[in-house]
């Protein structure tokens, strides 16, 4: 055994891996993302425009699944903001995607609470079930298990966040679960 | 005591502008425009409210500090970034009972003369967020938010601004500079926000549950809030129960209410006929508590007093299977990937902590360790820009100071010495 210990979604997901985006094909807002985003942008001063980034980057994230260099620039140029001033924020939150993700993207809380409630066997039983390692996206590009820290649902530990919804995994069985997974799909994404 | 905050949430409709109306809703708005603002920051300073967010700092005061020289138009922040582990009270405000935010935010904007308040919301919470979003559209609708609110001549607007995954936004400059569009990080103190804040204008950052509280006050004054609870612990608390108990879940109580109250009444007690361990009182970020101070009052001051902190008042049971080197690894796991970056000290810090505990939980320690660990949170407690720091080694001191000799047995044994029965409940790699 090593030193050090191994960071599961590090290489992929961790903030502090320095990676250049995909270029990606060129990118511009549908009609009706354009008009949501002119909508969010008069919510803050006309000098702070800069404020609208976090709500820029999740339209290009429900538009294309993830974020890529030209939908960088893109949004940088709405904002009046260097692409690099972009790319900072983009590179700091865990929300924001730079790589494709499957159609549902798996979050498996592992903090404290859901830890306590067996979190680590609801990784397991989803690692078996899908062939993949947190990080990963399986080959049919339907499913990204990802390890997340605490998503501020520990009453109903453990929790798997799905997309954008939560989802109790009393029990370990994961098959069920994702056939369920499956079938009922809560809400669209297409809030920003 | 009767649920105030929580009364109506298992009502199927309780989110809707017309329950609301039915049941008091914006009566407070209507009175604390008919006052003059300064007397509004007065009656809540007189009720002694208390931050909710964590430091439990009076929030009349924080409305006090707030430059009303300045040219500059003021704010409101709600802080609304819920992410503390162990804490999940926010959202249940705002998922069941949105308009009692919107109206402690309207209150708030009357009360410091700002007109437009920000709800910084978490991520996470998109199905929260489209609740609060109808509820604001209603409420403007109806002329509750929006221009001349209620004929008085004032101006409000809310805003909802959702976050994107990061721990670090609910401090509260962080939070400043996220919701102007830069990563999370905290900001050199002073100047404080009530001076400098958002967009370098006076701003006053208050959490979800708090400003939930001041129409309670305004409605029903200082003293009848004051008397809820006890002495500069006034008004309903919501308390977040989790871990190792039958019925987890978010609990209302005025302040006098014991921890053992909360873990073995509400919570239900320890589940699997376990005895309990250890008890954090107040989110990950206090240092724990053990079985002999379960008649803790669960007040800022009962807390502080038996050497933790309320916080924001999420309670995790631990039973007697849990490793609490373990504990303080996953802690720490946490607290590696959420440091935002800034300081130096935590965000090595951090990293270097985690990996020793790493080492000792798989059995690779050796006794010096020990004394690195304690020389590692020292260094980091107290050296950098927000209190990120201090809350990031209270798990790996709290846990030497408790359970050293848990410590020692993995480094004599060379491995995790828990009873059989938990590592069978446990059976993978990871122990």
């Amino acid at each position: 055994m090593t030193f050090h210990p191994p960071m599961a979604y590090g290489a992929t997901f961790h903030k502090s891996s320095r990676q250049l985006e995909d270029e990606g094909p060129p990118f511009v807002y549908t009609a009706e993302h354009r008009a949501r985003f002119d909508e969010i942008v008069k919510r803050y001063p006309s000098d702070r425009r800069r404020s609208a980034v976090l709500p820029a980057l999740y339209l290009v994230q429900y538009q294309q699944g993830y974020i890529t260099a030209n939908a960088i620039r893109y949004v940088a140029g709405l904002l009046e903001m260097t692409p690099a001033d972009v790319e900072d924020v983009v590179s700091f939150y865990t929300m924001f995607y730079t790589r494709p993700v499957g159609k549902f993207v798996l979050q498996v809380c592992r903090t404290l609470s859901c830890a306590l409630n067996g979190a680590e066997r609801v990784t397991e039983a989803l690692q078996e079930k899908l062939g993949i390692h947190p990080g990963e996206t399986d080959a049919t590009k339907t499913f990204t298990l990802l390890e997340v820290e605490c998503l501020g649902a520990c009453d109903r530990a453990p929790v798997v966040m799905v997309n954008d919804a939560w989802h109790e995994w009393r029990s370990v069985d994961a098959i069920t679960s994702l056939n369920r997974i499956r079938q009922d799909r809560r809400g669209g994404s297409d809030s920003y | 005591m009767d649920p105030i905050l929580t009364k109506y949430v298992r009502e199927p409709n309780c989110f809707t502008l017309d329950f609301y109306l039915e049941h008091q809703g914006y009566e407070a708005l209507r009175k604390a425009l008919a006052m003059k603002p300064e007397d509004v920051v007065e009656i809540v300073k007189a009720s002694g409210l208390r931050g909710r967010g964590g430091a439990g700092f009076p929030t009349g005061m924080k409305w006090q500090f707030v430059d009303r020289k300045s040219e500059k138009p003021r704010y409101i922040a709600c802080n609304a970034d819920e992410s503390e582990p162990g804490t999940f009270k926010d959202h249940l405000l705002m998922e069941r009972n949105p308009h009692l935010l919107i109206e402690g935010c309207a209150i708030a904007c009357y009360a410091i003369g700002a007109k437009v308040a920000y709800i910084y919301i978490r991520g996470e919470f998109l199905h929260v967020q489209g609740v609060l979003e109808a509820a604001i559209a209603d409420a403007y609708a109806r002329g509750f938010l929006g221009r001349n609110v209620l004929g008085s001549g004032f101006d409000c607007d809310v805003f909802m601004h959702r976050g994107a995954g990061a721990y670090e936004a609910g401090e509260e400059t962080a939070l400043l500079e996220s919701l102007e569009g830069k990563r999370a990080q905290p900001r050199n103190k002073p100047p404080f926000p009530a001076v400098v804040g958002l967009y370098n204008a006076p701003t006053a950052v208050n959490n979800v549950e708090t400003l939930c509280n001041v129409p309670l006050v305004v409605l029903n004054g200082a003293e009848w809030f004051a008397k809820l609870g006890p002495e500069k612990n006034g008004g309903p608390k919501l308390y977040c129960v989790s871990g190792h108990v039958k019925r987890p879940g978010v609990y209302e109580a005025p302040m006098n209410v014991t921890l053992r109250e909360l873990v073995e009444g509400h919570g239900g007690g320890v589940r699997d006929g376990r005895r309990l361990k250890a008890v954090i009182p107040g989110g990950s970020s206090v240092p724990i508590l053990l079985p002999d101070q379960l008649d803790t009052q669960a007040s800022f001051d009962g807390i502080q007093k038996a050497g933790s902190l309320l916080g924001s008042a999420g309670i995790v049971a631990l039973d007697d299977t849990t490793c609490m080197v373990w504990l303080a690894l996953n802690l720490l796991h946490f607290y590696r990937h959420e440091s935002c970056g800034k300081c130096t000290p935590c965000r090595e810090g951090t990293d270097w902590l985690y990996k020793i505990l790493y080492k000792i939980e798989h059995g690779q320690g050796q006794m010096r360790d020990l004394d690195l660990l304690s020389a590692i949170s020292a260094n980091i407690a107290g050296k950098t820009l927000c209190a990120f720091g201090d809350a990031a080694v209270t798990p790996v001191v709290t846990t030497l100071q408790h359970f050293r000799h848990e410590y020692e047995s993995h480094i004599t044994e060379g491995r995790c010495t828990l009873p059989a029965d938990w590592r069978a409940r446990h059976p993978v790699g990871a122990h």
